[in-house]
């Protein structure tokens, strides 16, 4: 069943993610984006990070990609432009692109060395308990400065959106 | 004991407390230095040195330190005295001391006494050092400082345009006979390792002859341009344009010598190469009759006695070249009192006709300045060679030789023996004879200019007498012995020269138009010898037009500013236009730095993968 | 891996961890594509939050790998930034495109040269 399930999403993924860059509204892109968002999840979940997937549902789907659609409603971001060109982009790009891949492919090719296998259900280290006891212990300090990094990124955001009190 | 070192030091003393303090002491003091120091030196070398008889067994050496230790060569700086030196040192200080004590009086009017006289002393502390070498290079030094000192006195008078040119063209033809010099220099290091007079004479009879006539023919190229000799001799009647006492001191008696004496004393690598002989006493005879011819037209008086100089000293290289080198030595010697003497007088005359130079305006002088007249007239007897003067001694001494070792010579010699009593005496009738053609009054010279003045006439008449050089000079150039002929020859060599004066006589005395007519004859033949046979023209279109041009389209335009500021500029154009390529990537805009980032991001995958990744 | 292996593992029900992370890396290659060629500037954005997620998912197969909860956290904690940073980000896009009225990303080059 694994092997399926697997596959199943992993190829939803993957069409979606093609999808996010292929739509030209940015409102199909976002929703394309979700359904990446979700399909991951379940990998993680068959890969026994229950707590990781949760997050990622909360968090990713359900917080942020909200955030991208409301920007996107309230700028009424309409489809894109075929105007502007940028050469460098274009003709570097496609084969940066290229070689990205085929570079990423062969080191992990010859130089990852023996993996093993994943099975669902065959760790359960991946549960809240054990992420929270790490959490709280161990990564405590990233922990605390991450709430920093938080405020940070609130007052940032205030700042920056504010309107001009004319 | 001898403390050779004060010799040349005492005038370098006097340099040094002339130039930097000149400005502010009184004439008196500038006088008292500069005299002094020279008349010192004159002092120590006859009172002190002289005496001694250590430099006629050629035992007096000095030497102060060591200049250059590279491997197996030393040169040091090495006095030496022997009897060639001395009589230079005594030539150089005594005449030396004459002309100061003369200059002093000739420029009280000038401007920039003090500098004058700085110059004069240096240039004695250089001429000093040139006679007391012990090795080539030491006499190098000298030689080149005399150059220096010779072109700072000659554009003495800067203001000029005419003097500075004449400074330039001395200094630069003289550089080129030191080229020459200098590889003669090299070839010796070369042949023999090393540059002591002591050690190359000694080893010169066992070289190769090839070796020994080139460097005695590059000597020769250097001699040329210091004593002007064809083809470098131009240098010297465009010199008088220096002050007068300049003129004497420095091309007439000492400076222009000092090819003479390099020559002699390689009298060791001169006589081991016999073709290099013959070519210093063909050199030397056609320069003497060139010289000659020339200064049968000349107007200016000073003129006139620049061009006996270059023909007298074409005398020396033909004794020099024949062989007779303390013959070559005597008429040095005895020339040095004759043209000294000669040119003091003149810029006694000079300065009777206040500042007139052209005989043409001058005549009748011989009332206005009675000493000058007789002591002139000393001296162009002793030019002309009449019996019992010191020039008759040595010029009869040379054509001698001359005769000995080619007859041809002698009878060319005679020839222009007869014309250098002509040109002398009509110098001497246009001046002092006849009518004052000039402006003002002529006044005679105050007895500070004087008194040298008589001393040398002494030394002119009688020097043959008092110095019989050859002589002294035994051990060194063995005496030659009579040849029958010799009566018969002194009297054709006399006869030549008293046709000459009489000739003069006739034509600037006696028959005043002789002269034009006979100008006006020769016509172009005349124009030619006149105009100096264009020489200067010649050499002007033929070597410093082309190198002036060649400079300016080669050098300037092309190495300079194109090369060598083509590249400089071309490194910050350069610079500017990699800068310009470099900032297309500055483009402001994101996607193409997303891209440059994960083009980068690429390689660097790619190497750590072929590095064997971060473990 | 060779296919050996691979039908082994497939028949014992399981997924081979190099899929995984062979997923990873062409969803990552995907966006960076989309980051590359898209215009639209809210579209680059989340591009780039395709390429945090692939990431993830590769911290998370080596956490699976090596049995350790490291990787979780290290999941965690990029989850965090990813909120932060589009926070952040959203409210500059906002700002921007108050300035410029535009959103295509070609026309924000004010540092050219």
């Amino acid at each position: 069943m694994d092997p399926l399930f697997f596959l199943l999403f992993a190829f939803i993924a993957v069409a979606c993610g093609v999808n996010v860059v292929l739509q030209k509204h940015p409102i199909s892109s976002a929703l394309s984006l979700v359904a990446v968002m979700a399909s991951l999840a379940v990998l993680y979940l068959l890969q026994g990070a229950e707590f990781i997937a949760m997050a990622q549902m909360i968090v990713y789907a359900g917080a942020i990609m909200v955030l991208f659609i409301f920007v996107i409603m309230l700028l009424n971001a309409g489809p894109e432009e075929t105007k502007g060109r940028s050469w460098a982009a274009l003709i570097f790009g496609v084969p940066a692109i290229i070689g990205l891949m085929g570079a990423l492919a062969y080191f992990m090719q010859t130089g990852m060395p023996e993996l093993g296998s994943v099975k669902f259900g065959d760790w359960k280290g991946g549960g809240a308990y054990e992420v929270g006891y790490a959490l709280f212990t161990e990564y405590l300090l990233p922990f605390e400065v991450t709430s920093v990094l938080i405020l940070i990124a609130i007052v940032g955001a205030i700042v920056l959106a504010r309107k001009e009190i004319d | 004991m001898f403390k050779l070192w004060l010799i040349p030091l005492l005038p370098f003393l006097g340099f040094l407390i002339n130039g930097i303090l000149g400005k502010k002491l009184p004439k008196l003091a500038i006088n008292a230095v500069a005299v002094g120091s020279v008349l010192a030196s004159f002092l120590w070398v006859a009172l002190v040195v002289g005496p001694s008889s250590d430099w006629g067994a050629n035992k007096l050496h000095a030497h102060y330190f060591t200049w250059i230790a590279s491997g197996n060569f030393h040169v040091g700086w090495d006095f030496a005295v022997d009897k060639l030196t001395m009589i230079m040192l005594m030539i150089v200080t005594g005449i030396g001391t004459l002309i100061h004590i003369y200059a002093t009086g000739y420029m009280d009017h000038e401007g920039g006494y003090y500098r004058f006289f700085a110059y004069l002393n240096l240039f004695m502390f250089f001429m000093l050092n040139l006679v007391l070498a012990a090795n080539y290079l030491i006499l190098f030094v000298g030689w080149e400082g005399v150059g220096l000192c010779s072109y700072l006195l000659i554009g003495f008078y800067f203001h000029k345009k005419s003097a500075t040119t004449a400074g330039n063209k001395a200094f630069i033809v003289n550089r080129v006979g030191d080229f020459g010099f200098a590889m003669a220099m090299f070839l010796i290091v070369i042949q023999f390792g090393s540059l002591d007079f002591t050690p190359v004479f000694t080893k010169a009879p066992g070289a190769p002859v090839e070796t020994l006539t080139a460097i005695a023919l590059l000597m020769l190229v250097g001699a040329a341009g210091k004593s002007a000799q064809i083809p470098l001799y131009v240098w010297l009647p465009d010199a008088m344009e220096g002050p007068t006492p300049v003129s004497a001191l420095i091309h007439a008696a000492t400076m222009v010598t000092a090819g003479v004496y390099m020559c002699s004393r390689s009298a060791v690598i001169f006589l081991h190469a016999p073709a290099a002989m013959d070519v210093v006493a063909l050199i030397g005879l056609a320069t003497a009759v060139f010289a000659a011819t020339i200064g049968i037209t000349q107007y200016d008086i000073k003129k006139v006695f620049a061009y006996s100089t270059v023909s007298q000293l074409g005398y020396m290289f033909l004794g020099v070249g024949v062989g007779a080198f303390s013959a070559g030595i005597w008429h040095l010697m005895t020339h040095a009192f004759f043209k000294a003497l000669l040119f003091l007088g003149a810029g006694s005359v000079i300065h009777a006709c206040h500042g007139e130079q052209d005989m043409r305006h001058m005549g009748g002088l011989k009332k206005y300045a009675p000493w000058t007249c007789i002591v002139l007239a000393c001296a162009s007897l002793a030019i002309a060679g009449f019996p019992g003067t010191s020039g008759f001694f040595s010029k009869d001494a040379i054509l001698t030789a001359a005769y000995e070792h080619a007859p041809w010579m002698f009878w060319v010699g005679v020839v222009t023996a007869g014309m250098t009593a002509f040109y002398v005496w009509r110098a001497f009738w246009m001046t002092f004879w006849g009518e004052y053609r000039g402006h003002g009054k002529p006044h005679e010279s105050p007895m500070v200019m004087l008194a040298p003045l008589m001393v040398l006439a002494v030394l002119s008449l009688g020097g043959g007498f008092l110095f019989n050089v050859p002589e002294i000079l035994k051990d060194m150039f063995p005496l030659k012995e009579e040849i029958p002929e010799e009566h018969m020859l002194m009297a054709i060599s006399v006869a030549a020269g008293l046709i000459g004066i009489a000739m003069s006589w006739y034509m600037y005395v006696v028959n005043q138009e002789l002269p034009g007519k006979i100008a006006n004859a020769l016509g172009g033949l005349y124009r030619l010898v006149d105009d100096k046979y264009r020489i200067d023209e010649a050499y002007d279109a033929a070597i410093v037009e082309p190198l002036i041009e060649g400079s300016s389209a080669v050098l300037w335009k092309t190495v300079d500013a194109g090369i060598i500021d083509g590249a400089v500029n071309g490194v910050g154009s350069q610079a500017r236009g990699i800068g310009n390529v470099l900032k297309l990537i500055q483009s402001g805009n994101i996607r193409s730095y997303a891209t440059w980032i994960v083009a980068g991001s690429v390689v660097i995958i790619i190497v750590m993968g072929i590095a064997g990744g971060v473990r | 891996m060779d296919p050996a292996q691979v039908a082994e593992t497939l028949k014992h029900g399981a997924v081979p961890t190099a899929w995984y992370l062979a997923l990873s890396a062409v969803l990552f290659v995907i966006g960076v594509a989309g980051f590359i060629l898209r215009r639209n500037i809210i579209t680059v954005f989340m591009c780039i939050e395709l390429m945090l997620n692939a990431v993830n998912l590769s911290f998370i197969a080596f956490a699976h790998e090596h049995k350790q909860v490291a990787g979780h956290l290290f999941t965690f904690f990029v989850m965090v930034v990813a909120a932060a940073e589009a926070a952040v980000g959203l409210a500059i896009i906002l700002t921007v495109f108050r300035n410029r009225s535009t959103l295509n990303i070609d026309e924000i080059e004010s540092l050219k040269n």
